[in-house]
């Protein structure tokens, strides 16, 4: 019954999303003028670690997507809420933990597909990389995307007004991208910003995926990286079914 | 326990027609202001086949006694089940046989009218291709049918109400919930409506429970009036009956007979202002 559930709410918010091309190309708008205007200043840069600028600047752009995109997919709960929509399904047998579980495993499909376009331009860029490593790039794509998108919805559920919840999904992102290294590699910073930076959560992601990059399939931050994707992931689809289950005061 | 006690008598009484059963429903929200009780005891009875009228003034907890009967909010007080299932036990079971209108509807204006019924039908349930002639059907029924293919910003007010509705009853609920069903419509979409839930009764012998602050709706529709004023039933009959028991006279005009039933008279000394 989940399963059916799950399938049919993601297909209904999957359609949803390919309807709308433009939002789908706009939302890798940014991170590829990055690689287009940024990407190209780093490439005589000495960024330490092997491999060229592209497999340091790339990783990061892939989970700058996730962490600016997934981070506001909560809006459309907002939305649905001020609608009616999501009131009107939960009044369903529909499960509870589906109309979460549906909506974030569209976000996973969208972001990956833009994680694609975004690899493809950078291929153009000057990017050369092994593909299981790309394809593992992939894969924590989709697991910070199901982490943050719950995360999203759990607090769009508590906010519920769109005044509050911009500026809050800002101070949450702003810090994240700064502190985990996304666009430089963390092991340029002084000691305690290095320090500093263990404790946001992306910084083991960014690593793992840098790592991927070079074809390091078996060091320690990629064991690092996988746990804490994966044990993120667990903690924010745990809060957020709590949040869908009893929500509604 | 005065009100258990009632809930026992009217489950005997109705045992073989009561749809809905609720016994001193209750609910307190935890306010910073300290709790609120939007709901301090509501019995309430509807028969198969009956239309009900939830009356009362803005703020006397009409929608929030809606919402816990339809498992959105968790009563903090009393009991109810519907149409044999338990709300507090098998809130599941209660949302396979009930159909519920919010107040704003439920529907996304970029989605098209077909597929949101499509949809709709799936989530109770129902096969794909089920779901699909269920949409032709009550597109039919609900006289929407040219409409399915526009997305629904594109509706009228008269006719995004007749789709909530037909959303509400896909999987032909055994009880319907109406949310203030015309509110916002224009005298000929609101004589339609009403036809509309007349018809759900006599063909279907749906169980009807809606709120409503126009008097003249609550008299030309419901079979039956609950009026609920400060979170609690303050009087209970037929249109008629309560004309004559709080009116005055079998002609004393609806309006009288709800000023008197919440006149301010009785108000306790901590009651909101009531307004009407």
């Amino acid at each position: 019954m989940l399963l059916h559930d799950t399938a049919l709410v993601y297909g209904r918010y999957l359609r949803q999303s390919l309807r709308s091309r433009f939002a789908l190309l706009f939302g890798v708008l940014t991170p590829l003028l990055y690689l287009l205007f940024f990407g190209p200043l780093l490439t005589g840069l000495p960024l330490g670690g092997s491999g060229s600028s592209w497999q340091v600047l790339v990783p990061g752009l892939l989970l700058q997507l996730g962490l600016f995109g997934a981070l506001f997919a909560g809006f459309s709960v907002i939305l649905e809420n001020a609608q009616g929509v999501l009131e009107r399904m939960r009044v369903t047998p529909v499960s509870r933990l589906a109309l979460l579980l549906g909506r974030v495993l569209r976000d996973a499909t969208v972001f990956v597909l833009q994680a694609v376009l975004l690899v493809l331009a950078a291929l153009v860029m000057g990017l050369r990389a092994p593909l299981p490593g790309i394809i593992i790039g992939f894969a924590f794509v989709a697991l910070l995307t199901v982490s943050l998108a719950s995360l999203s919805y759990a607090l769009a559920m508590k906010v519920r007004t769109p005044q509050e919840f911009g500026p809050l999904i800002n101070a949450v992102s702003m810090p994240s991208m700064l502190l985990s290294g996304l666009m430089l590699p963390m092991s340029l910073a002084p000691a305690w910003l290095d320090a500093l930076s263990h404790c946001v959560p992306f910084r083991y992601l960014v690593d793992a995926v840098r790592d991927a990059y070079v074809g390091r399939y078996t060091s320690a931050h990629m064991l690092s990286g996988a746990l804490v994707a994966v044990g993120l992931a667990a903690l924010t689809v745990t809060v957020g079914t709590r949040v869908f289950r009893t929500a509604g005061a | 326990m005065g009100s258990l006690q009632k809930f026992r008598d009217s489950v005997f009484l109705y045992a073989m027609t009561a749809v809905i059963s609720a016994a001193g429903l209750a609910r307190t929200f935890q306010t910073k202001a300290g709790p609120v009780e939007a709901v301090r005891c509501v019995d309430l009875t509807v028969r198969a086949g009956e239309i009900v009228g939830l009356l009362g003034p803005n703020g006397a907890g009409k929608t929030t006694t809606l919402r816990m009967l339809t498992t959105l909010l968790e009563p903090t007080g009393g009991a109810a089940t519907i149409a044999g299932h338990d709300l507090a036990t098998d809130p599941a079971g209660v949302r396979r046989v009930s159909g519920y209108v919010a107040q704003s509807g439920g529907v996304d204006p970029q989605i098209t009218v077909r597929e949101e019924l499509v949809t709709q039908a799936r989530m109770y349930r129902l096969p794909k291709a089920e779901a699909v002639r269920r949409t032709t059907e009550l597109a039919r029924e609900l006289d929407l049918t040219g409409l399915l293919d526009r997305r629904t910003a594109a509706l009228s007010g008269g006719q995004r109400r007749r789709l909530d509705i037909a959303m509400a009853l896909t999987h032909r609920p055994k009880v319907l919930f109406l949310d203030e069903p015309t509110t916002g419509l224009d005298p000929g979409s609101r004589a339609g409506l009403w036809d509309l839930v007349r018809e759900l009764r006599d063909r279907h012998g749906t169980a009807v429970c809606l709120t409503t602050h126009h008097l003249d709706e609550a008299d030309a529709l419901a079979d039956r009036l609950v009026v609920v004023d400060r979170g609690v039933v303050a009087a209970d009959g037929t249109p008629s009956a309560l004309r004559l028991a709080h009116g005055g006279s079998i002609d004393a005009t609806l309006q009288d007979t709800f000023l008197a039933i919440t006149g301010r008279g009785r108000a306790p000394a901590d009651a909101a202002p009531i307004a009407v």
